[in-house]
């Protein structure tokens, strides 16, 4: 199995974010960054799959992103990737079709069994650039992959939708956008890391496409107001219940 | 003045809640560019036509019926060839979807099938000159970007419950149409649809969500969630990362970062400490209340009414208000 993991440098999330000062994005100082859950699980599920084939073939990291991506794409190698491609660019545009574009020429005629994404990057939550990618290659795609089997060719995954999951089949060669659930990712081990400082990392310009969307602002939404503390047992209820009733209407 | 494609979302046969949804941003887009038409695209199996009446209420000028057995399930293969192509035609300026799964599935294949541009997920939008400017959360919830997406035809899908359904009532127009693409040939088969808690309501779609906590302390205790639920009517039970990783309740209830996004008009959190992970998912709800013990847990930074006491004394004398509420309302 021939298998790429496309994965985002992304910021951890528990950050106080600030707007940059063209008011268009966030304020990158002093922010911390790692691997976009979900495409954690996407290695994750790529580095099960060869291992299930009696570790043949390989897996391989990409990413689009500036210099510093490659950090992340070093977890991906401490994790299991055999190798890694940076696109280089100074910041992934907000057009997800001018991502999937660089992305598709890179992994065009690659030879691939399987292209894995996560289902959305937390960062942008664009959730566009596996299906985008696929369409561009031509390829068969699943996305919100939540279990997965694949033998033979071909494979079956559960799509989870909003209260259900669909059952599909479809052949390999495929993109596949993994969901939560899927998998639990395996930390890094120390014999990894030290692993992945010699595997191979090949830095290349990203060949981005046009773009037809741009972020013109950035905001930080309204903070609630502060709520109120109606008590502290069920003697509160009644008073909630009016609340409910005359003040929020929704009773 | 530009014409509207939008895509009609059916599951197991069904018409969705989005669908109307969509099809109020899609009249609102039309209006802002200059009074086209709304073309609704409705798919699936021979009998899906019935919705088309449902559609000319909500403001479609024209149902495209796609009936045949391949659309019984959803089927993006055939459904992005189908409306690629009627998009290449060049009287849509725009196509408008749900950012459902359904929706976010097929629009980028739609996109890139057209090189054209997508705005994923818009809370509200507007069109200034030649392009449509709209809200679109990122940073998992934290930061809201505006886009500006140009091009044509241009690509929009809008967040469940971003858009009130509403009556909009056209003549029903139906015209039958046909897959671009032999709808039996998919390399990407749906061979099924497995249902989540059938007979309740879905989060995306219930006006009043109750959501559990590791507080909680145990699976069986989510009868409170299911009994204030029931006691609403309206309600859907959704969980936190917690509880789902648990195996208390199924993955696809799970509501925060990794899960669902939603925004009822009240959310009703029991046992929940508020993780940021969980809050990304919930905090544009438009009423929170919180039953937790710690006075000091986050949730209490969002919620409109808080309880700080036990959930298991609090509770029970919840549904028993709310039962009585409902029966004098």
């Amino acid at each position: 199995m021939k298998i790429a993991v496309c994965i985002k440098r992304v910021p951890v999330m528990e950050a106080k974010f600030a707007i940059a000062g063209d008011g268009t994005r966030v304020d990158e100082t002093g922010l911390k960054w790692d691997v976009n859950d979900f495409d954690l699980w996407a290695i994750e599920a790529a580095l099960q799959l060869k291992e299930a084939n009696g570790n043949q073939g390989e897996v391989v990291a990409i990413s689009l992103g500036p210099d510093a991506a490659q950090e992340q794409l070093r977890k991906a190698m401490a994790m299991g990737a055999d190798r890694a491609i940076l696109l280089q660019c100074d910041r992934p545009p907000a057009d997800g079709l001018a991502v999937a574009e660089a992305l598709a020429a890179e992994l065009a005629g690659g030879g691939w069994d399987l292209v894995l994404f996560g289902r959305i990057a937390i960062d942008s939550m664009n959730q566009m650039t596996g299906p985008m990618v696929a369409e561009l290659l031509g390829l068969p795609c699943v996305t919100n992959v939540c279990k997965l089997a694949v033998a033979n060719g071909a494979g079956e995954a559960e799509r989870a939708l909003e209260g259900a999951a669909e059952v599909v089949t479809f052949p390999l060669p495929a993109v596949l956008t993994i969901d939560d659930g899927l998998n639990k990712e395996r930390l890094p081990s120390l014999k990894g890391i030290m692993a992945a400082k010699k595997k191979p990392l090949d830095v290349k310009p990203a060949a981005l496409g046009a773009a037809h969307v741009a972020q013109v602002k950035a905001a930080l939404p309204p903070e609630r107001a502060a709520g109120r503390i109606l008590g502290d047992s069920a003697a509160a209820v009644p008073e909630l219940v009016r609340l409910l009733q005359t003040e929020a209407k929704v009773l | 003045m530009a014409n509207v494609l939008m895509f009609a979302e059916v599951r197991g046969g069904e018409l969705r809640k989005v669908a109307l949804e969509a099809l109020v941003a899609a009249r609102r887009l039309a209006a802002a560019s200059g009074g086209g038409a709304v073309h609704a695209v409705l798919a699936g199996a021979p009998g899906v036509g019935a919705h088309a009446a449902a559609l000319a209420n909500g403001g479609a000028d024209q149902v495209l019926l796609l009936e045949h057995d391949g659309f019984a399930h959803y089927n993006p293969e055939a459904l992005t060839a189908t409306l690629a192509e009627r998009l290449r035609g060049g009287s849509y300026g725009y196509a408008l979807f749900s950012a459902t799964a359904q929706g976010r599935d097929l629009s980028p294949r739609v996109a890139a099938r057209l090189r054209t541009g997508l705005a994923p997920d818009l809370t509200g939008f507007r069109v200034e000159g030649d392009a449509v400017v709209g809200e679109h959360f990122t940073m998992n919830g934290k930061v809201v970007a505006t886009l500006a997406l140009s091009g044509s035809p241009a690509l929009l899908s809008v967040r469940p419950a971003a858009f009130q359904p509403a009556a909009d009532p056209r003549p029903l127009a139906t015209e039958a149409i046909t897959s671009a693409a032999d709808p039996m040939a998919s390399r990407v088969k749906v061979t099924a649809l497995r249902q989540g808690n059938s007979g309740t309501l879905d989060l995306n779609d219930a006006p009043v969500i109750i959501a559990g906590g590791r507080g909680l302390k145990a699976p069986e205790h989510f009868r409170l969630c299911d009994e204030l639920a029931a006691a609403f009517g309206n309600a859907a039970v959704g969980a936190t990362r917690a509880v789902t990783d648990e195996g208390w309740r199924p993955h696809s209830d799970q509501i925060g970062q990794t899960g669902r996004n939603v925004s009822p008009t009240l959310y009703v959190a029991i046992g929940i400490s508020g993780a940021i992970q969980h809050l990304a998912g919930m905090r544009t709800s438009k009423t929170i209340v919180a039953i937790n013990k710690d006075k000091d847990a986050p949730i209490f930074k969002v919620a409109d009414y808080g309880i700080t006491g036990d959930a298991f004394e609090v509770v029970p004398a919840l549904i028993e208000a709310v039962k009585q509420a409902k029966a004098q309302g």
